[in-house]
């Protein structure tokens, strides 16, 4: 067999042992999906009321419109909350013997993190699927067509990707799980100081300057756009871009990590 | 094909960490189906060693072959041809025994037919048939370190590295673990092992490497290296105190013991020396035990390095 044979076997295998983690140790999946269903819930039913009123141009208790405003900063909250459990598996199998095991095998080097990228991924397509099923069920509206659909889906899967190479650098970069899981965090309460949740107008200025550059910003504008049917071009271009500097960014470091740690 | 007669050739090895020379000019040959044991206490440099042997860890300079590749330039070779139990456990805790096992064939490439037969067989002789199908989690010390070992032999590799196989084993699972390591012996397969504890060296090695400060002050079998220490002595049990005080007049060089009722003679191993002694003690039933000590390796170790080995577990 070719090597590239050999690497698809090997991720393959490597995939299907961090499914059965995932399955073995259930409560993480469901701890990693109960995050952004709770802020979700919280910020529909708790603050939804007092904060839809204040978007612009809506009428006084939208709840409704509330949560078609902020289901693309759940959605980023989603792809980041599970984030943290690959964070933290990659940090627990650094720190295992097992590792050794894999490094002084015959297998493809990169099976071992793309394993748990592509373990990550399916992890947070279920996740959005629930977030998005909870989210219809309280009354989501979308006008996206079927292509804007199957665009809102590709950039999901662009973005969960770019994410999941990011956190296997954290996971890499922690000397212990414990401190993997805290990095991923940032993440999750990013979209706060973006256009998550309130218009990125009604900040101060600081904070206005720095949620409109943040790289979510984009992201969850052109899901928004998407969501609402009418995405802005430039938007999704930035929303790719950042993706593709993320995932990048993350793919490299991890590469980079992964081997120099082995020398240790 | 060429025939190798050696699965492990290292010639000037150097490893250091900053100012810290933790492997400082290691020279060793392994032949092939021999078992070698670096003999060392905590710091010695024993798991570096196996580290850069088993292309975990990169060497500053010296040559290193391991079943005929270059640890280097050809890791990958290496590693194809080797097994590794390291220090700490190597399991899957989430995973199941058999499942364990199944990741290193699938891991191995082993064909799903023969993975399925080897996986079995294994569990079998590791006594892990019971327990295949709990997670490794629950497994006691010794069940872990067996199947860590069983992982290691999945891909049936030739050569085999144990780095300190059985620290922190109780005494049973320590035989059983050198039961299982006699048997790959006789099947052929290499086994590098490192050790702390001398009984083990003893018990299991061909050759012997005394590892000390990252130096190999030296190398042979456990006999060679027990005459490297002119140590042995000859004790005698004697009836009562008065006989001890009278044998220690007669026998210049011996060293009396009252209180345990021995006397202690320093002896060569030579049968002329034992003779001239017996010739004289006078055979009037005083002298009811006699017995000859060969150094053991503890004292080799002491009269080679200058300071006992330390016979903690590592934490």
């Amino acid at each position: 067999m070719s090597t590239t044979t050999y690497a698809v076997r090997d991720s393959a295998t490597m995939l299907r042992r961090n499914l059965k983690h995932m399955a073995r140790y259930p409560s993480q999946t469901l701890m990693l999906i109960g995050l952004p269903l709770l802020f979700l819930l919280l910020f529909v039913y708790v603050f939804g009321g007092t904060m839809g009123a204040g978007l612009p141009g809506a009428p006084a208790e939208d709840r409704g419109g509330y949560l078609t405003f902020i289901t693309p900063g759940i959605l980023m909250m989603t792809v980041a909350s599970v984030s943290i459990g690959t964070a933290v598996s990659v940090a627990t199998d650094m720190t295992n013997g097992i590792i050794d095991r894999f490094r002084t095998m015959a297998i493809a080097k990169v099976s071992v993190l793309t394993g748990h990228v592509l373990g990550a991924m399916i992890q947070t397509a279920l996740a959005l699927a629930v977030v998005f099923g909870v989210a219809f069920l309280l009354g989501l509206e979308t006008a996206a067509s079927a292509t804007q659909w199957l665009s809102l889906v590709g950039l999901l899967a662009l973005l969960s990707f770019a994410m999941t190479w990011f956190t296997v650098g954290l996971g890499l970069a922690s000397p212990n799980p414990e401190t993997a899981s805290n990095w991923p965090m940032i993440f999750v309460l990013l979209p706060f100081a973006g256009s998550g949740f309130v218009p990125v107008e009604s900040m101060p200025t600081g904070l206005r300057w720095f949620a409109e550059h943040q790289p979510f910003t984009p992201i969850m504008d052109a899901f928004r756009g998407l969501l609402a049917g009418s995405p802005g071009g430039s938007e999704v271009l930035w929303a790719i871009g950042w993706c593709v500097v993320i995932g990048l960014v993350g793919y490299l470091w991890s590469r980079r990590l992964y081997r120099t740690r082995a020398a240790n | 094909m060429t025939t190798r007669t050696s699965a492990i050739e290292v010639a000037g090895l150097r490893k250091s960490y900053g100012d810290h020379e933790v492997i400082a000019g290691v020279d060793l040959t392994v032949p092939e189906g021999t078992v070698y044991a670096l003999l060392g206490p905590n710091g010695a440099g024993k798991t570096t060693a196996v580290r850069i042997l088993s292309t975990l860890l990169p060497a500053d300079a010296g040559e290193a072959r391991v079943a005929g590749y270059d640890v280097r330039r050809e890791a990958d070779q290496v590693r194809a041809s080797i097994g590794v139990t390291g220090q700490f456990s190597a399991v899957d805790e989430l995973l199941t025994g058999r499942e364990n096992l199944r990741l290193m064939a699938d891991l191995g490439h082993l064909h799903r037919r023969r993975a399925t037969t080897v996986v079995e067989r294994l569990l079998e002789r590791f006594d892990l048939v019971d327990a295949a199908d709990r997670r490794a989690a629950t497994y006691s010390g010794g069940m872990k370190r067996r199947l860590d070992l069983a992982m290691t032999l999945v891909a049936g590799p030739r050569l085999i590295f144990l780095d300190e196989p059985t620290t922190g084993l109780d005494p049973r699972s320590r035989r059983e673990l050198w039961g299982i390591v006699r048997e790959l012996v006789a099947d052929g397969v290499t086994v590098f092992l490192t050790t702390q504890y001398l009984e083990e060296a003893d018990q299991l090695a061909d050759r012997i490497g005394v590892l000390d400060g990252g130096r190999l002050v030296a190398e042979g079998t456990a006999a060679e290296l027990k005459r490297l220490v002119p140590g042995g002595h000859i004790e005698l049990q004697v009836a009562d105190s008065e006989r001890v005080a009278e044998l220690a007049r007669q026998l210049p060089e011996a060293i009396p013991n009252a209180e345990a009722l021995t006397v202690t003679l320093p002896h060569d191993g030579s049968l002329t020396a034992l003779r001239r002694l017996l010739d004289g003690i006078d055979d009037d039933g005083a002298v009811t035990g006699l017995a000859v000590h060969t150094p053991d390796l503890d004292d080799v170790f002491l009269a080679l390095t200058g300071h006992p080995t330390t016979d903690e577990v590592p934490s």
